[in-house]
């Protein structure tokens, strides 16, 4: 089983697909991987000897940032975002969206399920 | 979209002469200013800015991790008070 990174790669997917579970490999970043190893990218992980694992493991240790450590330095980024008192950081904190969407309406993403405020305006609905 | 790198980033220049002068006399004081969209650079660090928000001057203090950002992403320009029905769930924020 091949095992890279600390996730188990999908045994019946091919290299290049197999590869983007990783956190911090999405398409291209496999098939330049794949393709700097010779590697087919066709091949299926399970056929994978393991040679071929171990080039993979070493490669990606050495040149890029995946898993455990990305995920901390994207929160270092937030987390610095919010020190410093930004306006960005600020909507971070309030899980909102950042990047100056709307509020109105969606940006459910961020802002999570509904919660609807009970209206009290009783007086206009009896008329 | 991102701003050219021709260009550079865009820096107000009556600040960073007026920043300039504070360097090289080696003092420190609160410099007021409008340009929000002024990109901090290193030169900035450790000055105060007195940064308009459309209202008052809102004081900001570089530091270092504050560097390439523009002056205006610390001055906010909107107040939220939380709304009427929800007391308990507005206060955690900021």
């Amino acid at each position: 089983m091949a095992r890279i990174a600390g996730i188990d790669l999908p045994k019946n997917k091919r290299t290049v697909i197999g590869l983007t579970s990783i956190f911090g490999i999405g398409k291209s970043t496999s098939e330049k991987i794949i393709e700097k190893l010779g590697i087919d990218p066709n091949k299926k992980i399970s056929n994978l000897t393991d040679d071929e694992v171990n080039h993979i493991r070493t490669e990606i240790t050495n040149t890029i940032k995946v898993e455990g450590a990305l995920k901390s330095e994207v929160q270092m980024n937030i987390k610095r975002l919010m020190d410093t008192g930004t306006y960005r950081g600020k909507r971070h904190r309030k899980g909102l969206p950042a990047r100056g969407q709307r509020t109105r309406t969606n940006s459910r993403t961020r802002k999570g399920k509904r919660k609807t405020v009970a209206g009290k305006k009783k007086a206009a609905a009896k008329k | 979209m991102a701003r050219s790198l021709k260009k550079g980033a865009h820096i107000d220049f009556n600040l960073l002469n007026k920043v300039e002068t504070l360097n090289s006399q080696n003092q420190k004081k609160v410099v007021k200013t409008w340009a929000r969209a002024c990109t901090i650079i290193p030169e900035f660090i450790g000055h105060t800015f007195a940064v308009h928000n459309g209202n008052k001057f809102i004081p900001v203090f570089v530091s270092e991790n504050m560097v390439g950002h523009k002056l205006g992403e610390f001055a906010h320009t909107r107040t939220f008070r939380a709304h009427s029905g929800s007391k308990k769930d507005e206060k955690g924020g900021r």
